[in-house]
């Protein structure tokens, strides 16, 4: 889902994602409450949130770069750079932390050679994460792969489940 | 059921009983289940008449508060003139709670068909449902459920043909623990930080789009078809700690446990019985150390509070904690407190607004003083420094965030003393030495 | 905010406010400042800080006070232990990454975080061990630094960029410990009364650049005075340093400009110390201007001046406050032919959310009091009446070149000037006069309030106040007459003033009636 965007900012509330996003206005009172969905669009179409996006969303919906960057940078799932192709966040929070969490985490860093929680592998294929708690906590250790739910993953299960993402 | 165990004797399904059903899913399927009986005949109720109900079904929050649902429902204005919002909080983030995900993915026309009761009891038109950005298969799976519900004919402009209006709307979060609060929600629902509002006014007078507004729990709402459908006294009788603490309750239950995952009990079932009948107790060889009953942000309990307390809200009170979410993290003696005191702290900092000083500052600086002490680092001086810092977390901000950082903190040091002893005392002596 | 009143003890005081009054606001009619930061009387509050956290009795919990009103039989501690040790808590916590950097801050003297660590912080951290966070340095505008290391996130200037400016270009970016103020790059800080985000910081976050490193806080002298920038009246304070101006702030005054300044007229001092003044009385000798005793400089303009009975016209600068104005017209008599004032046109710019707060677009502080006094706004008219008149008289108005050329086929020229203007070398008299800086005086304000300003500043060399100069010629025109002894007479002696002193207008301002009849409006 993740793709790295170089080029000039392109519009992205266009066509079918601008239809997309209209069909929620009347869902809605205000347009304002349109920024987290519009968010996820822009982040679907293009893998994170660029300067220019951020531009784009304010003007889309009629509020200021810096209110759609404040609520950018408040929700953790909004990428503000660009990440590898998949995306994966593994949860470490005290119930999967006492299950051996830390060591998932470790394994998928080193699998994958990002090398550090957060970089992205030197081919562009993975960005790994600890993020705080899943909201999976009987199936230590559940991780995020792009949209993937998985669950009860162990150090030895990582090298199979990460073949399955190119 | 103890998805992913089949249903345990000591159980007592109602909301769980088709969890793992695939077939339970789709709209039809839920139709051959009984669904949406309940709605039908709330739709030929008169509002307050759904209220009283509830109110004497004795059902209370299951999000965490345990505030009487029929009560709080009962505070929405009447004939306002004003548009009425439910919010239908799906964010289930706190660490050790993983019950309304399977509502979410297994039955999400119980709760479609729970909120349109509340929302006609409470005269709201549209209910948002809130979850979480984490939960991307229950997302899809409740907007399809949602979308088969308009075309149904049971939401939309004329429910059911009954001429009344009934909209939901799923909206995704993002990453925020912090929007599970009810008026962090209802801001990020308007499209703004995260970031939890001053009460008053509360929201039954000015909430969502400042209009009045309630908020309930996805499993709070999934129970109310079951009580319009079987009634308030069948459902108050279910629980063996009548009339207090009523009907039955999901516990998930997760940590050192043979079985982890959710079951549903009565309330009441002695937290014994759940941790080794239901779950298969501990670990082969292992004891049990500790055990966190309710979301990581209640106190945490020894075994001997454990032995005798009852699963319920009066229950776990009375032994030192409280039953808050129902997410239960349960600890052998593998377990090492301050480690888990410092994932929480960390996570608590992690997921701070940034609104209020207190928080701001003391989650981080207590995740701080924890890794310090883990690494051999600590200090003497330690402790009661955690612990001052405690009392300046609590009860001081806008909501309670810093409170659920300070409560395992206080409890750990309180209960597990000798945890963070070893810390100070064996090994950062043998760090300093170089050992 | 209702007109019942509510009983309410704080720390032991009784006292009755209006029903809906915060306790932070009740607490400071009982002489008692609530510690805070994020509160701010002209801004929404977020209650974040928690430092105004007050005890209040059969409360489960401590009470924000900015946000909690008063209740009937309330009673509320201040300064009670657990009061006392929550804000110690709170100011702690503050300091974990605010540098201890007083000594070059700008700030410092006049820095809320000081101010109440000092009164009642602990003496030192236990946020020992570990390193302070750092940002560099920005700069966020036209006149704003910002120094995010000291950033205590009170969030007042985005709230005022938001809510009052509405031009919503800060916002907290981030969570957690992790929070800034952040403003996109392709952003500054452009909205004409964006400077007040420098007022509203409570420590040295948000400076400004044109006082920076300028002076310490405590070695300035306050003075209480209004803008002369144009006819709102914005009330401010006038900071100098050894006789020297060296910044202009905002005076609170709910009735006209709440907390507020415009950028414009907080840059505008710089002619308060120009150094090219007239310093002592010049009159014509030989053919050219040469300095003279006010006794010769009085007597030969009352002679002048009685030697014409032709007309005379009065050419004003838009500055020129009531007394000088009222006088100068005094001093003309029945013989006015003409009289204006220059009023400077410019842009209007309205701060955004209170209503009738603006940067006007008419450049003259006095403009209403112009009018009252029988002053027109017709400058090209006045100019026009010079030929032909007797004499010309000239209150330190700013003259371009045709003002100038006009000037020149004067008869009789008396020029009240306070800097030295060679084009008119051929002024029978030129008078030195004090700037507002330097005197007391009165402008009435586009809603007829007028308001008091104090000298700020000693005037240089001889120079003395125009209404005491006109004042001082008009006596020595007549038998009996008395000139006012002080400016408060010299005000209160002027018909649409009629009796007021300088106590009445206190330092509020005062509304007084529209234009007596028969005023040239």
């Amino acid at each position: 889902m993740s793709t790295h965007e170089t080029a000039a900012h392109e519009t992205v509330f266009a066509g079918a994602v601008l239809a997309k996003l209209e069909a929620l206005y009347p869902k809605y009172p205000d347009k304002r409450s349109l920024l987290l969905p519009a968010l996820w669009m822009i982040q679907e179409a293009r893998g994170w949130i660029s300067d220019g996006s951020v531009a784009e969303v304010a003007e889309t919906l009629g509020l200021t770069s810096a209110y759609v960057r404040g609520v950018v940078t408040f929700y953790t799932m909004y990428h503000t750079h660009p990440v590898g192709r998949h995306f994966i966040q593994v949860c470490t929070t005290s119930p999967c932390g006492i299950c051996g969490a830390e060591d998932v985490a470790r394994a998928l860093v080193k699998e994958t050679g990002c090398g550090d929680l957060g970089a992205t592998s030197p081919d562009g294929r993975f960005t790994v994460i600890e993020v705080e708690c899943l909201g999976a906590c009987g199936f230590p250790t559940p991780i995020l792969i792009d949209d993937d739910f998985i669950e009860n993953v162990t150090v030895d299960r990582v090298p199979a489940i990460l073949a399955r993402y190119i | 059921m103890g998805y992913p165990h089949p249903i345990h004797p000591k159980e007592t399904p109602v909301l769980s009983k088709h969890f793992g059903e695939v077939e339970a899913r789709p709209y039809a399927g839920w139709v051959e289940r009984g669904g949406y009986v309940a709605l039908k005949k709330a739709l030929t109720m008169a509002p307050d008449d759904i209220t009283s109900e509830v109110k004497a079904s004795g059902l209370r929050g299951r999000g965490g508060a345990g505030f009487p649902t029929g009560l709080k429902w009962s505070f929405m204005p009447k004939e306002d003139g004003k548009p009425h919002y439910l919010c239908c909080n799906a964010d289930e983030s706190e660490p050790g709670t993983f019950k309304d995900r399977e509502i979410l993915r297994w039955t999400p026309h119980a709760l479609i068909e729970g909120c349109a009761i509340a929302q006609l009891a409470i005269r709201a038109e549209t209910c948002y449902i809130y979850i979480r950005g984490e939960f991307t298969e229950p997302y899809h799976i409740l907007q399809r459920a949602v979308d088969e519900a308009y075309a149904n004919g049971v939401l939309g402009a004329n429910a059911f043909g009954s001429g009344r209006r009934i909209d939901i709307v799923v909206h995704r979060g993002a990453g925020a623990y912090i929007c599970g609060e009810e008026t962090a929600m209802m801001n990020s629902i308007e499209g703004r930080r995260g970031n939890p509002r001053i009460k008053p006014p509360f929201p039954a007078v000015a909430g969502l789009f400042g209009k009045p507004t309630t908020i309930n729990n996805v499993e709070t709402l999934a129970a109310v078809p079951a009580i319009i459908n079987q009634g308030a006294a069948w459902y108050a009788k279910l629980s063996l700690s009548s009339p207090k603490s009523t009907g039955t309750k999901l516990i998930s239950v997760c940590g050192h446990v043979q079985r982890p995952g959710t079951y549903e009990i009565t309330m009441g079932l002695p937290m014994k019985e759940l941790i080794y009948d239901l779950c298969g107790g501990m670990r082969p060889g292992r004891t049990l150390k500790a055990v966190i009953p309710g979301g990581s942000s209640v106190p945490i309990m020894t075994p001997e509070e454990v032995e005798n307390c009852p699963t319920d809200y009066e229950g776990i009170v009375a032994n030192g904690s409280m039953l808050g979410s129902g997410g239960m993290i349960v600890m052998d003696d593998t377990t090492d407190i301050v480690h888990v005191a410092m994932r929480l702290a960390k996570f608590y900092a992690h997921e701070s607004c940034a609104q209020c000083t207190n928080c701001r500052e003391g989650t981080a600086w207590t995740a701080r003083i924890l890794e310090r002490m883990l690494a051999g680092e600590g200090k003497e001086s330690d402790l009661g420094l955690l612990l001052d810092l405690a009392e300046n977390m609590t009860g001081k901000t806008i909501c309670v965030l810093s409170d659920s950082c300070a409560a395992p903190v206080v409890s750990g040091i309180q209960k597990f003393r000798p945890d963070f002893d070893r810390h100070l005392n064996v090994e950062r002596p043998l760090k300093t030495a170089g050992v | 905010m209702s007109d019942e009143l509510v009983s309410v003890t704080i720390d032991g005081l009784p006292l009755q406010v209006p029903e809906g009054t915060m306790i932070i606001e009740a607490a400071k009619q009982a002489g008692v400042l609530v510690p805070h930061y994020c509160y701010h009387p002209s801004l929404p509050s977020p209650a974040v800080c928690r430092m105004c956290l007050v005890e209040v009795e059969k409360a489960p919990k401590l009470m924000p006070s900015c946000v909690t009103a008063v209740a009937e039989g309330q009673v509320v501690h201040i300064n009670s232990p657990a009061a006392k040790s929550a804000r110690q808590g709170v100011l702690e916590f503050l300091l974990i990454n605010h540098p201890l950097d007083c000594p070059i801050c700008d700030q410092a003297g006049e820095c809320e975080l000081q101010d109440f660590v000092f009164q009642e912080g602990r003496s030192g951290s236990r946020y020992d061990d570990y390193p302070k966070r750092y940002a560099p340095v920005e700069d966020f505008g036209t006149d704003v630094l910002y120094v995010p290391n000291r950033c205590i996130l009170c969030t007042r200037c985005v709230r005022f960029m938001e809510d009052v400016a509405q031009d919503g270009v800060l916002e907290v970016y981030q969570r957690g410990d992790r929070s800034y103020i952040g403003m996109e790059p392709a952003h500054k800080l452009e909205h004409p009364w964006s400077g007040n985000v420098v007022d509203l910081c409570p420590v040295g976050s948000l400076i400004s650049k044109d006082f920076l490193h300028r002076a310490r806080a405590w070695d300035l002298d306050k003075t209480a005075s209004v803008c002369p920038g144009c006819t709102q009246g914005c009330n401010m304070t006038v900071d100098t340093r050894d006789s020297t101006v060296v910044r202009l702030r905002p005076r609170p005054n709910l009735d006209v400009n709440r907390h507020f300044m415009c950028d414009a007229g907080r840059a505008d001092y710089r002619w308060m110390n120009r150094g090219d003044r007239v310093e002592a009385p010049l009159h014509q000798d030989g053919g050219k201007l040469h300095a003279c005793d006010w006794d010769t400089a009085l007597d030969e303009m009352a002679a002048l001046i009685r030697a014409s009975d032709g007309s005379v016209v009065l050419l004003a600068s838009g500055r020129a406050p009531c007394e000088a104005l009222g006088w100068t017209m005094r001093l003309a008599g029945n013989n006015v032919r003409a009289a204006a004032i220059k009023v400077p046109i410019g842009p209007e710019a309205p701060i955004g959310a209170i209503p009738n707060l603006a940067l006007r677009a008419e450049r003259a502080p006095n403009l209403d009091g112009a009018r009252m006094l029988g002053v027109s706004t017709d400058w090209l008219a006045a100019i026009n009446a010079v030929k032909g008149a007797e004499l010309v008289i000239v209150l330190d108005a700013e003259l371009d070149d045709a003002d100038i050329a006009a000037l020149s086929g004067a008869t009789h020229l008396i020029h009240f000037a306070t800097a030295v203007e060679p084009r008119l070398a051929h002024a029978d008299f030129v008078v030195p006069i004090a700037t507002m800086a330097e005197e007391q005086g009165v402008f009435v304000n586009r809603d007829n309030r007028a308001q008091r300003f104090l000298p700020a500043k000693s005037a240089p060399g001889m120079a003395r106040s125009a209404w005491w100069v006109a004042s001082q010629v008009w006596r020595r025109g007549g038998e009996g007459r008395r000139a006012p002894g002080t400016a408060s007479e010299a005000f209160g002696s002027l018909a649409p003033f009629d009796g007021l002193t300088y106590r009445d207008l206190g330092l509020g301002g005062r509304v007084v009636a529209t234009s007596p009849a028969g005023a040239a409006r």
